[in-house]
């Protein structure tokens, strides 16, 4: 009884293995690999808590949305807020402060924004980031283009977030636990109906469901895991600026869950550690002659998109999926 | 013909699109137990009229009521909440779930939880007993238990037809609207689906839009001919088929030659 999906949504036990292996890799990195490369991968991680949010939208419930960069800023931003010059804040008021804070900004702005499609989906979601980004850039009581600093990561009682390599154990275990959480969610019934409202929402509507409330719903949890992934980022940085919510962040999400393969969340997060890395290869490119290739890595991280998306539409997990020799999935007239 | 149990009744119900009625001044109930068919020809304004029950469109004058509720203006949501399943004239399905999802989907749309209640998100859908057994029951009615595990959008014409009947019955709904269901169906299919209708018939009120006139006037309790968005007639099927105007705007000669042989 093989059920024939184009998302990958059951996961064959060849990728959960892959998957299993990942997190192990992940668990024993920071004993092999040097601090430069250890923050690098603390950085992957957060990445990968946004773009698996992202997924919730754009895979699961085909809600492409050019503005969640605004959900990770705000909630970075609400740390830097409550975090006190001469002292750290408690992780336990700060972090629902600053996921409830993205979560209510998608609760409004979601209210407004679900009821469009399409198109018109991905240019409010964009217009209301680009607002909120000016809001902080154009602010010298918000930071500004400058943004903030924070002078401590949060205090979280007897776990020291300011041990590296503690803090690198607190975001892998969120990265788990967001990871089992979303596909733990993905075969509820609210996550049933999201993939319905993608595969077909005027049916949906026809047998009852409330798809409003539905993605609304998604927009909200989507905006608070973008949230969470931001406090982290803030904390591990120590530092804020409208970057963070800007144009540039979003699209890079977006391209992160295209990447790695829409719509099961092993793809965000697959995407989210290779577009990173590809970014750090193409930045180090060599000097060849008098041409700085490194220089250029934009246009080689777009090109390497194009490629991808032309040779593997279903992104790298398609791929893995395809050198294991599982069957391949065709795609059924979906509208 | 006293004690009819009226479940959804439509009174002077008009959708204009700019100067044209595509459904002007309609009325119409429908009864537990009863077949209630439309019948007109291309552009009569049937699926619209459809569309209208259903909440797809607003009326732009006249009145719904379902049950005891006036349901005019509502949301198609919420009067399929409140027992009005549809099927769709041109398939209208997940094509790419399987069949069974395709049902089990549909049944679960009566036991949906609230979408903000987190504790909901990590229930295991496939483990609603009573939506898994709404859902085997409406896979059986429809015949479709051998196709379980097909990819919807891969499986026949037929098929397809018989899964939006499927998902229809799996939200268990009082009144069937069914927009031709025989459409496009081969000589077994449409036998196999006019006895399902027939079966149904006693538990549910059915609207049916339908252009297959043998399998109209063997399941039609009661028929009502539209032509250019109106009704000129609305009778039984025998009073019908004898009314003059019905033989000269519509059936013509031809027509009503078939159907004196349908007879």
């Amino acid at each position: 009884m093989s059920t024939p999906q184009i998302h990958l949504e059951t996961l064959p036990r060849s990728i959960q293995l892959v998957m299993l292996l990942g997190f192990a890799a992940l668990a024993a990195f920071p004993f092999v690999g040097t601090d430069f490369y250890t923050a690098m991968v603390v950085r992957m991680m957060i990445l990968a808590i946004l773009a698996m949010s992202l997924d919730l939208l754009q895979g699961v419930t085909g809600l492409v949305s050019l503005g969640h960069a605004a959900y990770f800023g705000l909630a970075g931003y609400v740390l830097a807020f409550v975090t006190p010059q001469n002292e750290a804040i408690s992780l336990y008021t700060s972090l629902p402060l600053a996921v409830g804070g993205a979560a209510l900004a998608a609760l409004v702005i979601g209210f407004l924004v679900v009821r469009t499609h399409g198109i018109y989906f991905i240019m409010v979601t964009m217009a209301f980031a680009q607002m909120i980004f000016y809001i902080f850039f154009d602010n010298k009581a918000l930071g500004g283009s400058d943004g903030l600093f924070l002078n401590f990561r949060p205090d979280a009682g007897i776990i020291d977030l300011e041990n590296k390599r503690v803090f690198y154990y607190f975001t892998l275990g969120c990265l788990l636990a967001v990871y089992v959480f979303l596909r733990r969610l993905l075969w509820s019934p609210f996550g049933r109906a999201l993939s319905g409202i993608r595969v077909n929402e005027h049916r949906m509507r026809a047998l009852g469901f409330n798809t409003f409330g539905h993605k609304l719903a998604a927009f909200t949890l989507a905006g608070a895991l973008a949230g969470l992934a931001g406090y982290l980022w803030a904390a591990q940085t120590g530092f804020v600026n409208p970057e963070l919510m800007g144009f540039h962040m979003s699209a890079h999400a977006i391209m992160m869950v295209i990447l790695g393969g829409m719509g099961n969340f092993a793809g965000a997060m697959v995407g989210a550690f290779s577009f990173e890395y590809l970014l750090h290869v193409f930045k180090d490119l060599p000097e060849v002659g008098s041409f700085k290739t490194g220089k250029h890595w934009q246009m080689w991280t777009g090109l390497f998109i194009v490629a991808l998306v032309v040779f593997a539409p279903k992104g790298i997990l398609g791929l893995v999926n395809r050198a294991f020799g599982n069957k391949s999935v065709q795609e059924a007239g979906h509208d | 013909m006293t004690d009819r149990n009226t479940l959804m009744s439509a009174r002077s119900l008009t959708k204009r699109f700019g100067g044209l009625a595509a459904v002007n001044d309609v009325s119409l109930d429908l009864w537990l137990g009863h077949i209630h068919a439309v019948i007109g020809p291309n552009g009569a304004g049937k699926s619209t009229l459809a569309n209208l029950l259903s909440g797809d469109l607003p009326p732009t004058s006249g009145s719904i009521t379902l049950g005891e509720h006036n349901i005019t203006g509502w949301t198609p949501e919420k009067i399929s909440r409140r027992g009005l399943g549809r099927s769709y004239q041109k398939t209208n399905i997940f094509s790419t779930f399987t069949v069974w999802d395709n049902v089990r989907l549909s049944a679960q749309s009566r036991a949906q939880p609230s979408p903000f209640n987190p504790l909901a998100w990590l229930q295991a859908a496939g483990r609603m007993q009573a939506v898994n057994q709404r859902a085997e029951r409406a896979i059986e009615l429809a015949g479709l238990q051998d196709r379980r595990y097909a990819q919807a959008g891969a499986t026949s014409h037929g098929e397809q037809r018989q899964l939006e009947i499927a998902m229809t019955l799996a939200t268990d709904p009082k009144v069937l609207l069914l927009d031709e269901p025989l459409a496009g169906m081969g000589q077994g299919e449409a036998e196999r689906m006019v006895q399902l209708l027939l079966r149904l018939k006693s538990e549910h009120a059915i609207l049916l839009v339908e252009h297959d006139m043998d399998a109209v006037f063997t399941l039609a309790d009661h028929l009502t001919v539209m032509v250019n968005g109106q009704v000129i007639a609305s009778d039984t099927p025998a009073a019908v088929r004898a009314n003059a105007n019905v033989q000269a705007a519509y059936l013509g000669e031809e027509s009503a030659e078939t159907l004196g042989e349908a007879h």
